[in-house]
């Protein structure tokens, strides 16, 4: 045993590195060393702990203490007055009010959530596999392998009530069954890794917190459906979560845990991992499992369903990552357990990336049925910056957007689906009223219209041709009827296209017209966004009450078209502005205002004539 | 590995290394680390038992720290803080003598009123 007193953990998920928690931990190194403390205090670098927005994050053990946006110059105080003299610094601490935060447990962002598949993300080193099974792992593998029957385990996955946590939500029991009872040999587990919706980060931070839940809940998986063979397909960009990943697979190699006769049993399992070169439609089974085969990553008509014909002909379980990671913990806790959670048709817990103008950005995991106002104030605090809430993206490219209204809505498949938006594989993006709503689904629309991979033509065509009338509609040359265009093209795209890509993504479109209609027809009639992001619907004008003609914004204007003098005061020639923002940016008194509307274009003031010759 | 018994060994040993991380502990012992502490020693002394409850192998025991306490003239101090028990504190502490609190004290059960301190509710 060592000689530790304590142990460090420090969050070293994606979003934490790339704060700098790499940086924090050399200098926690080298501090440590200073003091010759070096064998007293464990550094661990854990998973993703959650609360990505106080990054980089660490908690101390025993004492249980939460530190939070810790950078490097921290780092001799926080050892000086932490580890040497033992006084938990304050400073660094979450505070609410003057009430300062000590403990993990007390800080509203983890009340209300329920860790299932991130149990473990954030406290166990997840580079070693001896930690993974400290905390209960390998255990559910080992009990189903020698005393369960591969059906005696699909029936624990379906009486559990679990669905496939990347978006579908098909029941993963009746999945893994059609693949037992597929005929066709050998049989194989795919892990479906290719995350890649904007503002999504559920699989990478689970992969990356915790690869040994994920390659257990793969070898169940591999158990209950007769595949001996399971890939786990994950996207280049994650570099770390494949690094995780695979040495997930070395560790438990030489465990013997993976490998030929596993726990002295039958049962044969073998695991390695594809990358993929960041094609979003790969997220798609059949295009992944074409991307395995080394083919081209394009979708293929289902049925026959991968289940009975999928990677090389042979039948295929693809499972997303929370799916497999929520697995081990239904085998050791029981279907009951987590049928328990949830409500009738959404079992269990949901993880979810929260993102946009919310307080507290991060990864959170939360009982299906709790109400988006839940997740959002409660779980999330609230808008940042005292900004008012306008509405909810989930989904991502293929979800849609919700408003106030349904914020007391509960977050499970059907609801969201009848709604027009969708669980998804959990990305929340929460926007305030300072979001345009057609720019909003304008984006959205644009990310599929480039991942599209071509093959059918509703999608390949038919986005481009939605995407260019909302391009219009935001430059302020829509015409009459556009908003129903948009609509007969949604509405077909969805109905004729190949695969789920094409099928959803117009959803962005549709639902924002359905709960933003009257934005749209702002732009169209009115010409005008009101948040003033569509450029060629906005204009810049100076205040000169409040102008005190400092000349500044002159200075600063890429194009000279603002002009004036300390007594006449300054003003905007709207012809030549490029709408760039630096006046607004740079007036030390507000009087640069950003109004909506297209700006009255009037004669062009003759010092500027010289620009259109 | 090759059967469950030898994964729930390997558990058990791993468990050990992780009991930091667990909330479940039978006794903290807290060192006082102000300046005066230190300059008495007070390092010495918690690497003592640290050394001493890790020779044991004493899984339920979490040794901390803390600031000043106030006692300077007695320093180093050790506080021992047993779930419902009085908190018993103990003063002029050597290596050798921590080392003794660790065996009687915390092992055994049994005060060791020649340094005691105070002992408090």
């Amino acid at each position: 045993m060592s000689i530790n007193r304590t142990d460090v953990l420090l969050c070293c998920g994606s979003g934490c590195v790339s704060a700098g928690s790499l940086k924090v931990k050399e200098k926690m190194v080298e501090q440590l060393a200073k003091h010759g403390l070096t064998n007293e205090i464990n550094i661990i670098e854990t998973g993703c702990m959650g609360p990505c927005d106080y990054g980089p994050v660490m908690m101390v053990y025993p004492e249980g203490v939460f530190y939070k946006k810790v950078t490097p110059e921290d780092v001799p105080e926080l050892v000086e007055e932490h580890f040497v003299k033992g006084r938990p610094l304050h400073r660094l601490m979450i505070q609410e009010g003057n009430k300062v935060i000590a403990n993990k447990e007390d800080i509203p962002f983890y009340k209300k959530q329920v860790k299932v598949a991130l149990e473990n993300c954030g406290y166990i080193n997840p580079e070693k596999i001896e930690e993974y099974i400290a905390v209960g792992g390998y255990e559910a593998l080992g009990v189903a392998l020698t005393e369960k029957t591969p059906q005696d385990a699909i029936d624990v996955i379906k009486k559990s009530g679990l669905r496939g946590r990347g978006g579908g939500g098909f029941p993963t029991g009746l999945k893994w069954q059609f693949v037992h009872d597929a005929e066709g040999s050998p049989k194989y587990v795919v892990c479906n890794g290719d995350e890649g919706d904007p503002g999504a980060f559920m699989d990478r931070s689970l992969l990356e917190g915790d690869p040994h839940r994920v390659l257990e809940g793969m070898m169940l998986a591999g158990y209950a459906t007769g595949a001996s063979e399971g890939f786990f397909y994950i996207r280049a960009e994650y570099p770390l979560a494949i690094r995780r990943i695979r040495n997930a697979i070395k560790q438990a190699r030489e465990y013997g845990l993976i490998g030929k006769n596993i726990m002295g049993t039958e049962f044969c399992f073998d695991a390695e991992v594809r990358t993929g070169a960041g094609a979003f439609v790969c997220g798609e089974e059949t295009a992944l499992i074409k991307s395995i085969e080394g083919r081209r990553g394009q979708p293929i008509p289902k049925p026959p369903f991968p289940a009975n014909r999928g990677l090389r002909e042979n039948p295929t379980l693809v499972n997303n990552v929370e799916t497999l990671g929520n697995i081990p913990t239904i085998f050791r806790k029981g279907a009951e357990w987590f049928a328990g959670m949830g409500i009738e048709t959404s079992r269990g817990t949901k993880v979810f990336a929260l993102t946009g103008d919310v307080k507290n950005t991060g990864l959170v995991e939360v009982p299906m049925g709790i109400t988006l106002r839940e997740l959002i104030y409660d779980v999330g605090g609230g808008m940042a910056d005292g900004k008012k809430f306008k509405a909810v993206q989930l989904g991502g490219p293929s979800g849609g957007c919700l408003t106030e209204q349904h914020l007391d809505c509960s977050i499970d498949y059907e609801t969201l689906k009848n709604l027009g938006a969708m669980v998804g594989s959990g990305g929340v993006i929460v926007m305030a009223d300072n979001n345009c709503m057609v720019n909003v689904a304008k984006f959205f629309l644009e990310f599929s219209m480039e991942e599209s991979c071509g093959k059918c033509t509703p999608c390949r065509v038919g986005l481009k041709m939605m995407h260019t009338i909302l391009d219009r509609i935001c430059q302020g040359k829509g015409q009459e009827g556009d908003v129903e265009e948009l609509e007969r093209l949604g509405e077909t795209i969805k109905q004729t296209s190949l695969c789920g890509l094409g099928q959803t993504a117009p959803n962005p479109v549709l639902s924002t017209l359905r709960y933003f209609r009257h934005e749209y027809e702002e732009h169209l009639e009115k010409k005008s966004c009101s948040t003033c992001t569509c450029l060629n619907l906005m204009h810049f004008e100076i205040d000169k009450e409040k102008c005190i003609g400092c000349s500044l914004c002159a200075r600063k204007c890429p194009v000279s078209c603002i002009t004036g003098s300390r007594e006449e005061k300054f003003t905007i020639a709207q012809d030549p502005c490029v709408k760039c923002g630096n006046c607004f940016e740079v007036c030390p008194v507000k009087a640069v205002q950003k109004l909506p509307g297209m700006a009255e274009l009037t004669a062009v003031n003759s010092s500027f004539s010289s620009l259109y010759e | 590995m090759k059967t469950l018994e030898e994964l729930r060994k390997i558990r058990e040993k791993a468990q050990q290394d992780m009991k930091l991380r667990e909330s479940n502990t039978r006794v903290k012992v807290v060192v006082g680390m102000g300046t005066s502490g230190i300059a008495m020693g007070a390092r010495d002394v918690m690497k003592a038992i640290l050394d001493e409850v890790s020779k044991r192998g004493l899984a339920d025991v979490v040794v901390t720290q803390t600031g000043e306490k106030g006692l300077s003239s007695m320093e180093p101090v050790v506080d021992v803080i047993e779930e419902g028990k009085p908190v018993v504190t103990y003063g002029n502490m050597t290596p050798d003598k921590a080392r003794r609190i660790v065996a009687e004290h915390i092992v055994n059960g049994r005060i060791v009123n020649d340094y005691v301190v105070a002992a408090q509710r």
